[in-house]
């Protein structure tokens, strides 16, 4: 399945909304791109998949008019066509979404949508004219949003939305949507797909970029797959499967479930009563939540993002005050807020956070210093003094080869690391001190197959060696396929729980929308 | 101004190191720079009064930081120029230092005492010039309540002030005097905005003439009493041109005339101290076109009467820098 | 990976700057006729030709160092303090009584009293603002500024009452007693026959600067309270996951920088006038902000930013005492410079990175790859910095 077969169902009389030809892109001594070649068929959601770093995003930059290819031809309906910068982009027809939105905080949507397409230079009659014809995109593809609603009052879900308005009120016949599922929860991505299906039974062409294989799955006619630059493959979604896809992307076989041995769980390391925080606003976040978590088992927190589950991790980190009571190995926790992250790691916490480029990682410390973030106050990393820079050094060296962290390179810093890759950094440095409770949020957000499976592997690797899990993600999947036991929090609390081996997604799809098993 | 052939003659000089003797006067303003509205201006009046009438050049060096103090006075002599003359009562620590070293030049300070064979010490009795306006104000205020606004908050503007209320309750013992400074850094000598504020609070009080001793800062007192129509009183130079009829005096004071008469006697400038008073016509009132309206034949037989008085001896005007303390006003 | 080898970064971009903001400079003093060429040779050999010239250069820079370094180490924690004036204000005060009220047998035993006074009067100048930023979230910028006005008020009520001695004109206290006199660069350097650094204020107090340069530089890159600041000034959301508290860092670092600051007084106050002068600070707080801008907030830079800080006022001295440039054209220049190497930094950055990435493309030795990263303007120097 190595060499490109191209499943065209197309009649061979249609013209391609969008075809690249031997497209080639080299920055310095890589090559992002390596004699590209690929058709897009007008009315088609197409798909292409890839590594973070296999050229998806290079690609459609200089699709974008952001790059200009070394080598190759870009035809737009069969027009050959040379597009120079973003504006000759939008003129051609093509319109972009991308993974970081380009909004003004503080614009109303409306504002927006006419930032940089203005009439004339009174704004009043583009506002009028952009009203109207948004309320009939609105209705035409499910695109509701509030016209006078300020950007950074509204969901990411609204905001995308927006981006997606914006294309086509400059009239995009052909979108590109980059990872656009990455900041969004399941309902949300659930409604994106419905709108993208609107979009294309209108005739519109759409190349969707993700890493995800259940989203090629669910809504692509035909995906491209990218690797190291090359495009290894072009197939129709209804011939391929996801090991076979997953195996075009990495290169070889990928395990895609959690290969683990039943639980052996034994004395109680964490027990959580009536933990209740309430928001700097006033809003009550955690709402009682009570349950206890044994050595040698993983339990997972299931829930749409925002019921709790960030807060929960929090407190028991030591970044969140809260009231009631934890117990740690029998001890009870200070929630005062007098005992910071610090003192929990003191007492046999690690916690990776849900966000690490925000929390988990000083993005512009150089790996070697992100290594020791939360226990660079150890003795190991001390000399007098001063910091013992040398061994910090060496241990970043030793846990990047544990971890195949790449490039091994402990003086790079952190922002120059794939995502993946430093989700690894910090999913080292927190297995590595080998706590007795690991907290771990998002474990494989934004993070490639090939290092899911690693991570994942990790995981249950120290759950094995007795320690105590409590797992949070808003990807079912990899709940259902880690834990072993599943709570499932809606609105501040804790809905219910199930053994993982005995539930499924639709019965927590249910408990995570906050219908109980009674009530269902 | 340097012009070019003193330029020149500098570098030249810079190139062969000290010793030749120009003879040219040098000239150092205080760190309010030369166009301060106030006594630097008034020196580099003198100076260039002096320029004009004899032709000759002189040179100059106006302060940024005060370690230049040294600097300049140690640079200037070593290029042979002399006398030097420098004004601002800072710089009486650093040239008390250096003038033994030079004892070949002559310096001249203005406005302190610096007690060295070589140099020439000018003080001004501002508190007699300021008695002299206080007077003026005294009669001419109709609410009895009159102002004072200062530029920074130093002994020497007490002294302005303090000589200003004794002429002031001389005239009317019942009267009362606000005083304000503009500020606590060397910004409050170039406020007028501030100046204008603090006369405007002064007229709210009831003050219906107002003494502005703030260097630039009083061009703003100035204006604010024209506009709200109430009568104000310039400092150091003639100040009654700049809103004739409404300015009521001007306490001069004739730095101007110090730097211009030591220019013009040149290496041979007297040493000792120099005291310029109402006697020697070194501090006094302006009465010229512009004001002479205002002057009623009552006030002008009082001030000339008491302008004698302080002449003679007869009467005593209490300097505050004497004992740091005033009668008349509490600071 | 960066877009400019750190050489290009730290070297030429500056040196780009002082070229470009130098031709600004020739420009206007052709305007008012005078011949460039001369006032740069006046300049050049007033400010760096003579041991004269290095004495003055040498004095501003110490200055420059001190308060340099306070700005930059409170970057590092993204603190902007502009309270280095009215710090190192009272860090002089600290300096007067001690040197004016202890007994001191020898300089050495009064210049190690004098740091500490002037630290810890400096340090506790800082230490409101700083509470205020830690405990009530008081913007730091603002109550900095407001306690420079509130340190020269209070300056001014000591210099005019209290502390001046009676019956002198002078905004200044008494002069320090002869034991508490610094050595000069002239008392250390010269010789009988060869008289060097002749009445010129540097004083051994450089060498405590340079010091302090090393001391900090070890602080922010070798210790944990460097890598705590660091880290809290990169990302407070990552500082407090790790367990450093944001009030712990905001008050130690003010401390220092303010400490920093008021270590300045050891140079101006008791190593140059050898008395507290009103206003002797004389805007050095706000040059050190420049300097450590210019400087990258690395110590290492801030010396190099000192330095032509210092060769800036000292050769504008010169130019004033020797041309007809008024004092206020050299106020423009050094506006120039402090805006070409400051605020229009990327005019320069933009372009050399342009370059710089079109020659990677070519040689295909150089490191891989752009990056969408904008360039990180007033955030404190990369990690590397460090090696």
């Amino acid at each position: 399945m190595a060499v490109a077969s191209q499943a065209q169902h197309q009649s061979p009389e249609t013209i391609p909304a969008i075809e690249l030809r031997g497209i080639s892109k080299a920055f310095g001594p890589v090559q992002a791109n390596k004699d590209i070649s690929i058709r897009v068929m007008p009315g088609t959601i197409h798909g292409i998949i890839g590594e973070n770093g296999a050229g998806k995003s290079t690609l459609m930059s200089i699709l974008y008019g952001f790059y200009h290819a070394d080598a190759g031809e870009i035809f737009i309906n069969g027009q050959r066509a040379t597009i120079t910068d973003s504006q000759a982009a939008i003129r051609a027809g093509i319109g972009m979404v991308f993974q970081h939105f380009k909004l003004v905080e503080n614009f109303t949507v409306l504002e927006n949508i006419i930032l940089g397409a203005e009439d004339s230079g009174l704004l009043r009659p583009s506002l009028a004219r952009a009203r109207r014809e948004l309320r009939q995109l609105a209705d035409e593809y499910e695109l509701d949003v509030n016209p006078d609603a300020v950007i950074e009052e509204i969901g990411v879900g609204f905001q995308q939305r927006v981006e997606i308005l914006k294309a086509l009120y400059r009239k995009a016949d052909i979108l590109i949507l980059d990872e656009p599922t990455g900041v969004l929860t399941p309902p949300e991505a659930d409604h994106l797909f419905r709108i993208l299906h609107n979009l294309r039974e209108q005739g519109k062409t759409i190349i969707l970029i993700t890493h995800k294989l259940r989203e090629i799955m669910e809504i692509t006619d035909t995906v491209s797959v990218m690797r190291r630059g090359e495009m290894t493959a072009t197939v129709a979604t209804r011939d391929t499967s996801p090991p076979q896809l997953a195996e075009l992307m990495v290169g070889r076989k990928v395990l895609l479930r959690v290969d683990k041995k039943p639980a052996k769980p034994g004395r109680h390391v964490l027990e959580v009563e009536n933990l209740r925080v309430v928001d700097a606003k006033g809003v009550e976040r955690l709402k009682g939540v009570s349950f206890s978590l044994r050595q040698g088992e993983i339990l997972g927190l299931a829930g749409v993002a925002g019921n709790g589950q960030s807060e929960l991790l929090e407190v028991l980190g030591g970044t969140m005050r809260a009231t009631g009571a934890v117990r740690m190995n029998g001890q009870p926790l200070d929630l005062s807020g007098r005992q910071d992250a610090r003192a929990r790691r003191e007492v046999g916490i690690g916690h990776v956070p849900e966000d690490r480029q925000q929390a988990g990682l000083i993005l512009d410390f150089a790996a070697w210093e992100n290594i020791a973030l939360g226990y660079h106050h150890r003795d190991t990393y001390s000399k007098g003094l001063l910091m013992d820079q040398a061994a910090m050094r060496a241990d970043t060296v030793a846990k990047m080869g544990r971890f195949d962290v790449r490039p091994p390179n402990p003086l790079l810093a952190a922002k120059n690391f794939s995502g993946g890759n430093q989700q690894k950094i910090v999913v080292a440095r927190e297995i590595e001190a080998r706590p007795d409770l690991l907290l771990i949020g998002q474990p494989t957000r934004g993070v490639d197959i090939g290092a899911i499976e690693f991570i994942h592997k990790q995981i249950v690797a120290l759950r094995d060696q007795g320690k105590a899990i409590l797992l949070v993600s808003v990807e079912l999947d990899e709940i259902l396929s880690l834990s072993d036991r599943i709570a499932v929090m809606f609105d501040g609390r804790i809905m219910g729980e199930r053994v993982a081996s005995q539930s499924n997604a639709n019965e927590l799809g249910l408990l995570m929308a906050g219908v109980t098993g009674e009530a269902a | 101004m340097t012009n070019l052939s003193t330029f020149l003659g500098a570098t030249a000089l810079l190139a062969l190191g000290a010793g030749a003797a120009i003879a040219d006067p040098a000239v150092i303003f205080d760190l309010g720079g030369k166009f301060d509205k106030s006594f630097n201006e008034s020196a580099f009046t003198g100076a260039q009064r002096w320029a004009e009438e004899t032709g000759g050049t002189y040179a100059e060096f106006e302060l940024t930081a005060e370690p230049q103090r040294e600097q300049a006075i140690r640079r200037f002599a070593e290029q042979g120029y002399n006398p030097i003359i420098m004004v601002g009562f800072m710089s009486a620590t650093p040239l008390g230092e250096i003038a033994p070293d030079y004892p070949d030049t002559k310096f001249v300070i203005v406005d302190a005492v610096v007690e060295q064979p070589n140099v020439r010490s000018v003080v001004f009795n501002e508190h007699e010039g300021s008695y002299l306006v206080g007077l003026l104000a005294g009669l001419a205020s109709e609410s009895g309540t009159v102002g004072f606004v200062g530029g920074m908050d130093i002994p020497l503007i007490r002294k302005f002030g303090c000589g200003y209320a004794q002429g002031v309750k001389a005239a009317n013992a019942d009267a009362t005097v606000i005083a304000n400074f503009t500020g606590t850094t060397p910004a409050a000598w170039n406020d007028p905005a501030r100046g204008a504020e603090l006369a405007l609070a002064q007229i709210g009080q009831g003050a219906d003439v107002v003494y502005a001793a703030a260097g630039a800062t009083g061009v703003g007192v100035l204006q604010t009493a024209a506009d709200q129509d109430i009568k104000s009183i310039g400092v150091d130079s003639n100040q009654n041109y700049l809103h004739p009829g409404e300015v009521l005096t001007s306490m001069i004071k004739r730095v101007d005339n110090a730097v211009y008469d030591a220019m013009t006697a040149g290496e041979a400038v007297e040493t000792g101290v120099q005291v310029m008073g109402v006697a020697n016509e070194g501090v006094g009132f302006a009465l010229d076109e512009f004001n002479q309206d205002l002057i009623t034949p009552e006030m002008k037989t009082a001030v000339d009467e008491a302008a004698a008085q302080i002449a003679s001896g007869a009467l005593q005007v209490h300097d505050y820098t004497a004992d740091e303390s005033c009668p008349a006003l509490t600071f | 990976m960066d877009k400019m080898p750190r050489w290009a970064d730290i070297l030429l971009v500056p040196l780009i700057s002082l070229i470009l903001a130098a031709a600004i400079s020739a420009l206007v003093i052709l305007a008012i006729g005078e011949n460039p060429w001369n006032a740069l040779k006046i300049m050049v050999t007033g400010a760096l030709g003579s041991t004269y010239a290095w004495g003055y250069t040498l004095y501003y820079a110490t200055n420059f160092i001190f308060t340099g370094l306070a700005v930059a180490l409170a970057n590092h924690a993204r603190l902007f303090n502009i309270g280095a004036e009215g710090q190192a204000a009272i860090g002089g005060l600290g300096v007067a009584l001690v040197a004016l009220y202890l007994p001191w047998p020898h300089w050495t035993l009064a210049l190690l009293g004098a740091t500490a006074a002037a630290a810890l009067f400096g340090a506790a100048w800082a230490a409101i603002p700083a509470f205020l930023q830690a405990k009530r979230g008081s913007h730091i910028v603002i109550t900095t500024i407001m306690f420079n006005f509130i340190a020269a008020a209070l300056l001014n009520y000591l210099l005019v009452g209290p502390l001046k001695p009676s019956g002198t004109m002078e905004t200044a206290t008494a002069p320090f007693p002869p034991s508490t006199h610094l050595p000069s660069f002239q008392d250390m350097f010269s010789t009988a026959d060869t008289p060097l650094f002749r009445g010129t204020p540097a004083n051994v107090t450089f060498f405590v600067a340079v010091l302090l340069c090393v001391l900090v530089w070890l602080l922010i890159w070798k210790t944990r309270l460097g890598y705590e600041i660091r880290a809290f000034g990169f990302s407070e959301g990552a500082a407090r996951y790790a367990g450093i508290g944001a009030t712990k860092i905001i008050m130690v670092t003010m401390l220092i920088s303010g400490g920093l600051a008021g270590l300045m007084a050891i140079n101006n106050t008791m190593g140059e006038a050898e008395r507290l002068i009103l206003n002797a600070v004389e805007g050095a707080g706000f040059i050190g902000i420049a300097v450590a801008l210019m400087g990258r907030s690395h110590p290492l830079g801030v010396f190099l930013a000192a330095i032509l800080f210092g060769f800036l006022y000292q050769g504008g001295a010169e130019l004033s005492l020797w041309t007809s440039i008024p004092r206020e054209m050299v106020v423009v220049i050094q506006a120039l410079v402090i805006m070409f190497t400051g605020a229009l930094d990327n005019m320069v950055r933009m372009p050399l990175e342009r370059l710089f990435a079109r020659r990677t493309r070519s040689t295909p030795l150089a490191p891989p790859g752009p990056t969408l990263h904008p360039p990180g303007r007033m955030a404190p120097p990369s990690t590397p910095a460090a090696e």
